[in-house]
């Protein structure tokens, strides 16, 4: 990591502002806690969130752990519902390449970073890429307990039984686990963790992963983490095991029937079509047909 | 009953400013035994039994638990962890108003289930099944199971109360005016069940009341307390029948005549 501020000179970066815009102390401030948050898997850490030039909401919290990891010889994959095209991806992509000079691309296997909303990419990630979760409400404990001291309380003495009782009464008043997205997991079999509103689809990918996980919450002001290879479960029962949910059709483009499916209304008439959400991974499957 | 008291209190005081809650109180409570404390308003029952549970800290005292291993376990001085862990495995509480022991928003069977599956059970037929067969015990038709308690009566509400306490067969039950706020009928009922379940899964309980009635009933042993001092006790039968303390022969000849 370099921490000399390149200006307009070098590297092309835009002038007046450090490399990958936050100020050195502030990156130094974020590694530590991302340094403890990798140290204690699912453990939510403070820190001192800035403003970013985005609202709070579009990914404020991904955007600065971004910031603080990323390097000139990086190559950042941005993508927002899978979709590398979408607003917000593309001005946070087109933001780093201002503001750190780094090459970006749209390919998940070329990424070093890879910054995320809503998805974890469909091809599997390998050891040395970093994916970073931009997440709005990282206790997952939230809507079930409001004391947010109380909460802290119950992480520490590993006290889940609140969110067990959740999972009960869906299946006791709907038959099934009635969450499909931001599912809760059990990080390394001692946090609870909220796993960012990824469909649950994606939980199984979290598991063992090879990749480093990093989670960052800017409004909430929270930093968690997993590392590679550590055990992310699903909670479930035993007689209602975690089914990941996915729509029941195959891609319009790619014919995929394995990948996370978005459903497009295409007319009045009650029209649709299944597309896979990740683009990357649908257009090199339509590539090499 | 073994010959270890699986709790004993010792030289415990608590003082509120001025007054003094607590006053070089002693207790022992031993396994399968019901100890009612009683006492009028403001006598120090209630902050006894906060102290013995590990809710409030004494001034000065000790409090050991012998828990199921056979390991003496300083309650205060055990840390929150350890004292949370005996309050959802070997400890429970019957709140005198349900509402504080029980979840409103969440079915009578969830409410059950909540405490078998703190302590780790993940199988959900198995959950329910428990459920039902507690809900079935405390005279509650199973085919409510799904209803909200706070579509319930006072008297199901406590009931419930105390299926989700027994479910995990606690060893010590800390029980705080139980039957306060219900009709006679339902009252006799209730006290009915809770005998009947004490001696069958041979609870240890630490009641605490103000209403003799219900101390008769249910106690082996009475502790009556006045000002934050132990008066008298003894058995049941001895304390009421034949009352040393002028303040247990004031109580004794307060009771109304039906």
């Amino acid at each position: 990591m370099s921490a000399a501020a390149p200006d307009a000179a070098a590297g092309g970066t835009l002038a007046g502002y450090n490399f990958a815009y936050l100020d050195e102390d502030t990156k130094r401030m974020i590694r530590r806690a991302l340094l403890k948050a990798v140290a204690v898997p699912g453990h939510q850490v403070p820190f001192g969130s800035r403003e970013m030039p985005l609202p709070y909401g579009w990914g404020t919290g991904g955007i600065q752990v971004t910031a603080s990891v990323i390097g000139p010889d990086d190559t950042l994959k941005v993508i927002d519902q899978g979709a590398d095209d979408t607003t917000n991806a593309v001005s946070i992509r087109r933001f780093f390449a201002r503001v750190a000079g780094v090459a970006t691309t749209e390919r998940t296997a070329e990424a070093t970073v890879i910054q995320t909303r809503h998805r974890i990419p469909e091809t599997p990630l390998r050891e040395g890429q970093i994916l970073v979760y931009q997440v709005p409400m990282p206790e997952p404990l939230f809507r079930l307990e409001p004391r947010v001291a109380e909460t802290r309380r119950l992480h520490a003495l590993g006290d889940y039984g609140l969110m067990h009782v959740k999972l009960y009464e869906d299946i006791a008043r709907r038959g099934e686990v009635e969450i499909s997205y931001n599912y809760p997991v059990m990080v390394n079999g001692r946090y609870l963790m909220s796993p960012s509103p990824i469909p649950a689809f994606d939980n199984p990918k979290m598991d063992r992963m090879p990749a480093l996980q990093l989670f960052g919450a800017g409004r909430e002001k929270r930093i968690y983490a997993v590392p590679p290879y550590t055990s992310v479960r699903s909670l479930d029962f035993e007689d209602h095991p975690f089914r990941p949910a996915r729509a029941d059709a195959a891609c319009a483009l790619c014919g995929s029937r394995e990948t996370y499916l978005d459903e497009v209304v295409t007319d009045d008439h009650g029209g649709r079509r299944f597309l896979c959400s990740d683009t990357d991974y649908c257009g090199e499957r339509t590539a090499e047909r | 009953m073994s010959d270890d008291p699986i709790l004993e209190a010792s030289g415990l005081h608590l003082r509120f400013g001025a007054v003094a809650a607590l006053d070089e109180v002693a207790l022992r409570v031993w396994p399968g035994e019901v100890v009612a404390i009683l006492g009028e308003s403001g006598s120090g029952k209630t902050s006894l039994l906060r102290v013995l549970s590990g809710t409030v800290a004494p001034d000065a005292g000790e409090v050991l638990y012998r828990d199921a291993a056979g390991a003496l376990v300083p309650v205060h001085a055990a840390g929150e962890a350890a004292l949370r862990r005996l309050a959802r495995t070997e400890w429970g509480f019957v709140h005198q108003n349900p509402r504080d022991g029980l979840r409103l928003g969440v079915s009578a069977g969830g409410n059950v289930g909540e405490r078998l599956m703190a302590v780790g059970a993940r199988h959900y037929g198995g959950i329910r099944a428990a459920a039902a067969e507690w809900l079935r015990r405390v005279e509650i038709d199973p085919a409510r199971m799904d209803d909200l308690p706070r579509d319930f009566s006072g008297g199901m509400q406590q009931r419930l109360q105390i299926a989700r306490t027994l479910v995990t067969r606690p060893r010590l039950v800390f029980m705080d005016e139980p039957t306060g706020g219900l009709d006679v009928s339902v009252q006799a009922r209730l006290l009915d069940l809770i005998r009947a379940l004490v001696a069958d899964l041979g609870l240890a309980v630490l009641l605490v009341t103000h209403d003799i009635a219900v101390a008769r009933l249910l106690a082996h042993r009475l502790v009556v307390m006045r000002r934050g001092r132990v008066v008298e006790h003894g058995l049941t039968d001895r304390v009421l029948d034949d009352p040393q303390h002028e303040y247990t022969q004031l109580l004794v000849s307060s009771v109304l005549a039906a």
